[in-house]
């Protein structure tokens, strides 16, 4: 990808310049933190499940954009929501995220979502992308840390 | 009209990678402080040994065996001259600098290093060159000493002094930092660490490329570097130790080619530096680094220093004097490495963004992360030159830079 705009559009560098939903949650029941060893990303998600809701979700932590700005669109957009649906999303997001499903052309429920599209063309960056995303799947299956070196793009294999 | 091509550009014409186009621009690669690129000599040097040349060494009679045994001992040699060693069997081949210290970490450390020892490293440290001696410390009870730095990435000299003591058993030291380009004052540091008694490890890894070197006049008792970051392949390191050290040691790996007689009941090992080159060693990779090193002599290591020398001037003006960026890293005395941030943005999508321009560069830690944390960043930028980039090619880095802080703005 050689147009950069493409990858950071206004409003993955508006949700980086402010991040919604930063900030840790006081006696939340779901934690994970997430680790991007290659280039330092590092996340601290935080949330409050009653029954199958999650009620409330926080993240904070030092990352680049592209993992800040997915974090906070990945918290607006699972805040309220089952968890089976933030299950589907996570995949659906990893699914674009590693190219193996193309939002433009199948139904998905990824919306906004889809403006990362393009880091399936920069391979080193995919796993900026996913790291919220694994962090989120920790969270809810109550894995406490994650780091994208042992897990590569997948959520799915050797758990 | 064609006009005479500068030295610069002749040089530059020695390496087809240069030509390469990235993100359909030409590449301006500054990534020499991770991995340097090929000379065509280099590169006509491993097909002519792989068309050739090729055999195993050291065990048969025959042309090629005899042929590329003696072009092995002659890069050998070469190695030796390229750091005034005294004795070729002070040289031994490696895969590179990350196995020569393990390689002194066991033929030297498990022997001669116990309970209760201690081991001098530094805060500028690669993690080459912590985590062996961490695995050392770990298994023999022995502690970790840090030499510490200032905001400048220099080693503070009184503090080293006064780490030592009658438990000090070891120095191991970066001569020049990955990260921040700081070359240290290794030959006086080794000169106090020998009033001890205290042998001395040099990581020579970013110095080699850059600069001469003299291991009788810098008199430290081992010097490690790599292949690759020299002109040459993967694959392939040099261990330099002094020969009254290295007989003392015990092999790193047993095998062939490093023994005299094998029965079931007893190995007697071979003699220095066959005990430490177990197996068949990387001959084509030892070969084309001898021929690297022809190369770097040819252009002139005096050249080279002072060459790179301009460039990291011109840079370090060019980053400066923009607004909202910093350079870590600010030391008297520094290699051609720039390491810096930008406001309000990540290195890594500052590497994404300069990529988009062609443009190569590090980003992350480096593998020096008490470095980053020491200087509070989780990671940094890093450009770093070699004796074939231009000003140019510095001048397309910071209107990158430019480029990067626009978008983010």
């Amino acid at each position: 990808m050689s147009d950069m705009r493409q990858l950071y559009q206004e409003v993955i560098l508006d949700h980086n310049r402010k991040p919604r939903n930063y900030g840790a949650i006081l006696g939340a029941n779901r934690h994970a933190e997430g680790h991007n060893p290659l280039c330092g990303d590092h996340l601290k998600l935080s949330m409050n499940v009653q029954g199958d809701k999650i009620e409330t979700i926080a993240f904070e932590g030092d990352s680049c954009a592209i993992c800040k700005a997915s974090a906070s669109m990945m918290t607006g957009a699972v805040k309220g929501k089952s968890v089976s649906d933030a299950d589907m999303l996570v995949e659906e997001f990893r699914g674009m995220a590693t190219g193996t499903l193309d939002p433009e052309h199948q139904e998905t429920h990824l919306g906004k979502l889809k403006v990362f599209s393009g880091v399936k063309d920069l391979p080193s960056r995919v796993k900026c992308a996913i790291l919220p995303w694994h962090t989120l799947h920790a969270a809810l299956h109550s894995e406490f840390s994650v780091t994208t070196e042992d897990q590569a793009d997948s959520f799915s294999g050797g758990e | 009209m064609n006009s005479v091509p500068t030295h610069i550009e002749r040089i530059r014409a020695d390496f087809p990678i240069l030509k390469l186009q990235v993100s359909g621009k030409p590449l301006v690669y500054l990534d020499n402080a991770a991995s340097s690129q090929m000379p065509q000599p280099v590169i006509d040097r491993i097909v002519r040994y792989q068309s050739a040349e090729h055999a195993n060494i050291h065990r048969a009679v025959h042309y090629l065996s005899e042929l590329a045994t003696r072009e092995y001992e002659a890069a050998r040699i070469k190695v030796q001259h390229f750091l005034n060693a005294k004795e070729s069997r002070e040289i031994i081949f490696t895969r590179g600098t990350t196995e020569a210290i393990n390689l002194v970490m066991h033929g030297y450390g498990r022997a001669l290093i116990g309970h209760g020892d201690e081991i001098i490293i530094s805060a500028l440290e690669h993690h080459a060159n912590i985590v062996p001696w961490q695995m050392l410390a770990q298994e023999k009870g022995a502690v970790l000493r840090v030499i510490p730095m200032n905001d400048a990435g220099e080693l503070l000299i009184d503090e080293f002094e006064a780490l030592f003591n009658a438990k000090t058993k070891f120095l191991a030291l970066t001569h020049v930092s990955n990260a921040l380009g700081t070359v240290n004052p290794v030959k006086e540091m080794t000169a106090f660490a020998h009033k001890y008694g205290v042998p001395v490890l040099l990581d020579g890894a970013q110095a080699a490329p850059h600069q001469s070197l003299d291991m009788q006049d810098m008199d430290c008792d081992f010097y490690a570097f790599s292949g690759h970051k020299l002109c040459g392949p993967t694959g392939i390191g040099v261990l330099y130790g002094k020969a009254k050290m290295l007989e003392k040691m015990q092999p790193f790996m047993g095998g062939g080619d490093m023994i005299l007689s094998v029965t079931f009941e007893k190995t007697e090992y071979n003699v220095i530096p066959y005990k430490f080159e177990a197996g068949t060693p990387p001959i084509m990779a030892a070969i084309a680094l001898g021929a690297a090193i022809d190369y770097l002599n040819g252009i002139g290591i005096a050249h080279i220093e002072a060459y790179e020398k301009t460039l990291l001037d011109y840079a370090t003006e060019k980053v400066a004097a923009l607004n909202g960026v910093r350079i870590l890293g600010t030391a008297k005395k520094k290699a051609a490495v720039l390491s810096f941030e930008i406001k309000g943005v990540h290195p890594h999508d500052v590497g994404t963004i300069l990529n988009a321009e062609g443009i190569a560069i590090r980003t992350g830690h480096h593998c020096a992360q008490p470095v980053m944390k020491r200087l509070n960043v989780p990671a940094t930028a890093r450009a770093s030159f070699a004796f074939y980039n231009t000003k140019d090619e510095i001048d397309k880095l910071v209107d990158g830079i430019r480029k990067v802080q626009e978008m983010f703005s």
